[in-house]
């Protein structure tokens, strides 16, 4: 009854202030326009630039699995699979992480504990990359060597600290959708005697099955995007990845390290292509994402 | 039958045990190395603490270059965003169609999932081509980081801006039409400062995201020995890219122990900023929380 009120007056606002809008409003308008205009020419400048890079090395096999500077071979299909791997790994364990996470903000565990977790995440999210991969190398690096052999900086250790580092942003969104259907479940879950434990995972998990998705897939955007982790802790090597203790360059690795100076050579060549599918990929995550968000909503 | 529920109270608690101690090892570690590197030293080397700060003499060991690179950064990067950030957030809240607010909105969702490297990759294209035709003499600098940053944040605050005003309760707007208000007055003298300190907020909030960003820096000008940034089109020094240097190249135990006091004091200045962004913003909840 309200909500129908209340949409009859926005509806009179709106009627009301529709010829204001042209003169008065007329500069925020061009501004907020002027977003998708930026967005346009970042999309445009790097792809195009992708393509262009696609022509120009044709004959330096970009695409391709070999990448020796010397014989003109600048392939980076061995950084597209570590991008890959390195993405998939961490989603599966920071996925399960966030999920649990989840859980035990929603009356899985005493609200002491909630609380506790809450704080936690809430730092977590202002931790700079940065500060991550530099704890990991001088603290994950040298238990892994010790532990497992090899360097310590490998597969392993980055989607370690790549899988932590996903974990709050997916847990919130995960929280906001399991917090409301919670709460509108409660009373009847309850009522039929239903434990916490059964009310999560019978009624409400499945109910929230859209948010736990888009969280993931919104985790994969990020997971795929992140350059700092991969570029301090996966040792950069370019070669396909067979072990979890092999070292190997991500795409993101591949931008940050390359500086060469010699625009138009294949390594310059290399960057914008792994840009260009970077960027790709990550908007259709975006679109994707925000589509199941809204459908769910 | 009890299974299920089995194995999610371990998946729950297990995940609430790693993550706690995944990051408060990691923190600890950065505290217990990094706390006693935290001094007068850490910051102006040994050069005299007034002639750094007043630019006479040079900091070789210290990070107080740094520091001027990144607040520098900071404040042209908030020169860039600040306006059209607030002012698209505003217009998406209280004027946009509604089929603008879904086109606008998806620019918006998409570039803010655009990497960070990918955009530092836009700055150094975007200089490659300015040196081809405009500027023969360009060169990645502190604008062009900037300029690079106020991109990756204008998301942030669009949203944050947009996301605080549409929480406001809808009888403000209401009561504003009863009195004859017309929509521009209401946005400008209700809505807006009813809103501010969730705006604050995500000001604050863009600032944090931008302080802590390395991926975009590291391709449009920051480099390891530029002592204090000499002007707009010079390179420049930053805490995230001496941190990301030092862990990579430092060559004494002095040098790594001032990285740890340096990732420490990055991680302070972090958590103070987006804290500091998230009271702003509880606070103007709890003001309209009740609806008065």
């Amino acid at each position: 009854m309200t909500r129908q009120k209340s949409h009859v007056v926005d509806e009179r606002t709106r009627a009301n202030s529709s010829f204001l809008i042209p003169n008065s409003s007329f500069l925020l308008r061009a501004t907020a326009l002027s977003v998708s205009a930026i967005l346009g020419t970042v999309i445009a400048f790097i792809v195009i630039s992708g393509v262009d890079a696609l022509i120009k090395g044709r004959g330096l096999s970009l695409f391709g699995a070999v990448w020796n500077s010397n014989a003109g071979h600048f392939g980076i299909l061995t950084m597209i699979q570590a991008s890959i791997l390195l993405a998939i790994s961490s989603l599966c364990v920071g996925w399960c992480l966030s999920l649990g996470c989840c859980c035990v903000m929603n009356g899985l565990a005493p609200s002491f504990v909630a609380n506790f977790l809450n704080l936690i995440l809430t730092l977590m999210t202002a931790i700079p990359t940065v500060v991550y991969g530099f704890a990991a190398v001088f603290l994950l690096v040298p238990i892994v060597r010790e532990a497992l052999g090899g360097t310590g900086f490998c597969w392993l250790t980055a989607s370690m600290i790549l899988a932590l580092q996903g974990v709050p942003t997916m847990t919130f969104i995960m929280d906001g959708a399991v917090r409301t259907i919670t709460a509108e479940t409660e009373l009847t879950a309850s009522a039929l005697g239903m434990t916490r434990a059964q009310h999560l995972s019978r009624i409400v998990l499945p109910i929230a099955r859209k948010s736990l998705i888009s969280a993931a897939i919104l985790g994969l955007g990020r997971a795929v995007g992140d350059a700092l982790i991969p570029t301090m802790l996966a040792g950069n090597a370019i070669r396909f990845v067979k072990t979890p203790l092999d070292s190997m360059r991500t795409l993101t690795a591949h931008i940050s390290l390359v500086l060469s100076s010699d625009i138009g050579g294949g390594e310059h060549l290399s960057l914008l292509l792994a840009g260009a599918l970077l960027l790709t990929f990550c908007a259709v995550v975006s679109l994707i994402s925000r589509r199941m968000m809204r459908r769910s909503n | 039958m009890r299974f299920r529920e089995l194995v999610l109270s371990c998946l729950s608690w297990l995940a609430c045990l790693t993550v706690t101690l995944g990051v408060g090892s990691l923190i600890a570690f950065l505290v217990v190395r990094g706390y006693s590197a935290i001094d007068a030293r850490l910051f102006f080397g040994t050069t005299p603490a007034w002639d750094a700060i007043l630019a006479i003499k040079p900091v070789w060991n210290g990070i107080w270059p740094a520091m001027a690179g990144t607040l520098s950064l900071l404040a042209l990067t908030m020169l860039f965003v600040i306006v059209p950030g607030v002012s698209s957030g505003v217009y998406l809240a209280c004027f946009a169609s509604h089929r603008e607010r879904e086109y606008i909105g998806e620019c918006v969702d998409v570039l803010a999932g655009i990497p960070s490297i990918v955009m530092g990759l836009f700055g150094l294209e975007l200089i490659i081509v300015l040196r081809r035709t405009l500027f023969p003499t360009g060169t990645t600098c502190l604008l062009l980081a900037a300029f690079c940053l106020a991109i990756l944040v204008l998301p942030t605050l669009i949203t944050a801006t947009r996301s605080s005003i549409e929480a406001l309760p809808h009888h403000l707007t209401v009561t504003a039409n009863a009195l004859g208000m017309s929509k521009t007055q209401t946005v400008r003298h209700l809505l807006i400062p009813a809103a501010g300190s969730g705006i604050l907020g995500g000001v604050i909030l863009s600032m944090g995201r931008a302080m802590e960003d390395t991926a975009v820096i590291m391709l449009t000008g920051a480099v390891a020995n530029a002592g204090l940034p000499a002007g707009l089109g010079a390179k420049f020094e930053a805490l995230p890219f001496k941190i990301y240097y030092t862990a990579a190249q430092y060559t004494s135990q002095d040098e790594l122990t001032r990285g740890f006091g340096t990732a420490l004091l990055l991680l302070i200045m972090s958590w103070t900023v987006i804290l500091t962004a998230k009271i702003f913003q509880k606070r103007m909840a709890r003001r309209w929380q009740g609806g008065m």
